[in-house]
C-alpha cells in the first residue's frame, strides 16, 4: 500500500481557502469571520492533538488508556446530546440518560464487531477500537438526540391526548406510545437516509480515506458496509433505549405524566 | 362512597364525602383550583392526603384501575387517534349514546380536526361514559354547548346518578349548579371548600 504523504507546509495553500471565506464574510458583512476563525482554529488544534494522542495510544496498546479515551469520547457525545435538546431533562438525569444510552449502544456494537468480525490482536487494539467507536458514536448520538428531542416536544404538544388516555384508565405506556413511535421514527431517519444515499450522493469519509491510503475500492466498500451495519444497529439500540428511558422518566409509577420534570426551555 | 380527606395539591386542601348517587356541583372563581382538585382525585397529579372509594385507598389499586372507576373528564379533552371511532373500544356499542348526544351515526369516520369544540366536548363525554365509572369528575362538561345540548347532557348524567353513579360537576353557571347538584361546594381563592346553602 502506498499513499501520498502530506507535510504541514502542504496545508498552507488549502488553508488560504478558509481565509478567503473570512474575507467574503467581511466584504459581505456576514459577521461570520469571528466564528469562522474560532472554528477553524479549534479544528486545527483538535485534529493535530488527536493525531498525537492516537500515536501515543497505538504505541501503548494499553486497555486502560484505550478505555479511558473511549470514556472521554462518550462524555463528549452525551454533552452534545444535551446541548441539542430544546427541552431538557434536569441536570444529572439528562447527562446520565444520554451517556448511558450511547455507552450501551455504541459500546455493545463496537465490542461485538471487534470480537466477531475484525478480531484484531489484542481485541481492544486502539487502531481498530477507537475509530470504530468514533464513527458509531457520532451516528448513535444523532439518533438519540433527535429521538429525545421529538419525545419531549411531542409530550408537551400532545399533553392533552396523553392525559385523556390516562384519565380513561390507559397505562402510561399506552398513553405515550404514539409519541414514542414518532420519536423512534425521527431517530431512525438519518441512518435510513444515509444508507439510501450512500455511494450515489456521498462517498463516505472512511471509504474515501481507505481509497486514498491505497486500499482497493471493493475492499474499502466492504469495510464501509460493515461500518454502516454497525451504525444502523447502534443507532437503533441507542435510540430505543433513550426514548424508552426518557418516556419512563417523564411518567411515574402512578401512571401520571410528569412534564414538570422537563427543565425550563433553554435559549439554545 | 368516595371519601376525600385532607387532600393536598399546591395551595388546595380539602375534605368531603360523596355518596353513591349524589351529585356535588363545584363552583368557585377561575384559578381557585377546581381543576386541580378533580385531577388530584383522579390521581393525575402528585397529591397528598387520602382518597378512598368504598373504603379502599386509591393507592391500593393500580392507577389505571382507579381511573376506570373514578374518571376525570377534562374541560378541553385530548385526542390520540385521527378519527372519532379510533377513541372508542367498541364504536357500535357507543353509537346509541353518541346519537343521543345529537351527533349523526356516521360521525365515527370523521377526522378529529373537523370537529367543532361542542362536538368534541360531547364525544369526549360519550367516550368517558362508556367506562361506566362509579364516580364521574366532570370539568365544565357543557361549557361549549348550546342550551339544547346542555339539557341533553344534564338529563343523561341525571340518569346515571339515579342508577347510583356519583358525580362532581364543576361549573361557572350558578343556575346549572343548582339544577344538577344536590349540594353546591364553593372553592375559595385560597383553595378551601365551603358549602353554599343559599
Amino acid at each position: 500500500m502506498t499513499y501520498i504523504q502530506l507535510a504541514y507546509g502542504d496545508l498552507i495553500v488549502p488553508a488560504l481557502l478558509v481565509v478567503m471565506d473570512g474575507a467574503l464574510s467581511i466584504v459581505l458583512r456576514l459577521k461570520l469571520e469571528r466564528q469562522l476563525a474560532i472554528a477553524a482554529l479549534r479544528m486545527v488544534l483538535q485534529l493535530v492533538l488527536v493525531g498525537y494522542v492516537l500515536t501515543f495510544l497505538f504505541a501503548a496498546v494499553s486497555p486502560l488508556w484505550t478505555a479511558l479515551t473511549a470514556f472521554i469520547m462518550v462524555l463528549f457525545a452525551s454533552r452534545e446530546i444535551v446541548a441539542r435538546q430544546k427541552r431538557r431533562l434536569p441536570g444529572i438525569l439528562s447527562y446520565g440518560l444520554g451517556a448511558g444510552c450511547t455507552l450501551l449502544a455504541a459500546g455493545t456494537v463496537t465490542i461485538f464487531a471487534l470480537l466477531t468480525e475484525l478480531r484484531p490482536d489484542p481485541w481492544y487494539h486502539p487502531r481498530y477500537a477507537l475509530p470504530l467507536l468514533g464513527m458509531i458514536l457520532g451516528n448513535t448520538m444523532t439518533g438519540i438526540s433527535l429521538g429525545l428531542d421529538v419525545l419531549t416536544n411531542g409530550l408537551v404538544r400532545e399533553r392533552a391526548a396523553v392525559e385523556a388516555c390516562l384519565a380513561l384508565g390507559g397505562t402510561r405506556y399506552q398513553a405515550v406510545l404514539p409519541v414514542i413511535r414518532d420519536a423512534l421514527r425521527s431517530g431512525f431517519m438519518p441512518i435510513i437516509n444515509s444508507m439510501a444515499a450512500i455511494g450515489l450522493v456521498s462517498l463516505p469519509g472512511m471509504m474515501t480515506g481507505q481509497i486514498l491510503a491505497g486500499v482497493e475500492p471493493v475492499d474499502a466498500a466492504k469495510y464501509q458496509l460493515l461500518i454502516m451495519f454497525l451504525i444502523a444497529g447502534g443507532t437503533g439500540l441507542g435510540t430505543l433505549a433513550a426514548v424508552l428511558g426518557g418516556a419512563h422518566l417523564l411518567t411515574d409509577h402512578r401512571h401520571r405524566l410528569r412534564l414538570e420534570r422537563i427543565a425550563a426551555e433553554s435559549s439554545v | 362512597m368516595l371519601t376525600v380527606d385532607a387532600l393536598k395539591r399546591l395551595h388546595i386542601c380539602v375534605s368531603f364525602d360523596l355518596h353513591d348517587g349524589e351529585c356535588i356541583a363545584l363552583q368557585g372563581p377561575s384559578g381557585a383550583g377546581k381543576t386541580l382538585l378533580l385531577r388530584s382525585i383522579a390521581d393525575l397529579d402528585p397529591n397528598e392526603g387520602t382518597v378512598k372509594l368504598d373504603g379502599t385507598l386509591k393507592e391500593a389499586m393500580p392507577a389505571p384501575v382507579w381511573r376506570k372507576r373514578v374518571t376525570y373528564l377534562a374541560a378541553e379533552p385530548g385526542w390520540w387517534s385521527d378519527t372519532v371511532q379510533g377513541h372508542f373500544n367498541d364504536w357500535n356499542d357507543a353509537l346509541p349514546l353518541v346519537e343521543r348526544l345529537g351527533l349523526p351515526p356516521g360521525c365515527g369516520s370523521w377526522s378529529i380536526q373537523r370537529l367543532s369544540t361542542g362536538e368534541k366536548q360531547r364525544l369526549a363525554l360519550a367516550r368517558a361514559l362508556m367506562l361506566r365509572s362509579r364516580v364521574l369528575l366532570l370539568d365544565e362538561p357543557t361549557s361549549a354547548l348550546d342550551a339544547a345540548s346542555t339539557a341533553i347532557v344534564e338529563s343523561l348524567i341525571a340518569e346515571r346518578i339515579s342508577n347510583g353513579t356519583s358525580v362532581i360537576w364543576s361549573t361557572h353557571d350558578n343556575a346549572q349548579a343548582r339544577r344538577v347538584g344536590s349540594r353546591v361546594l364553593v372553592m375559595s381563592a385560597v383553595g378551601v371548600l365551603g358549602e353554599d346553602r343559599s
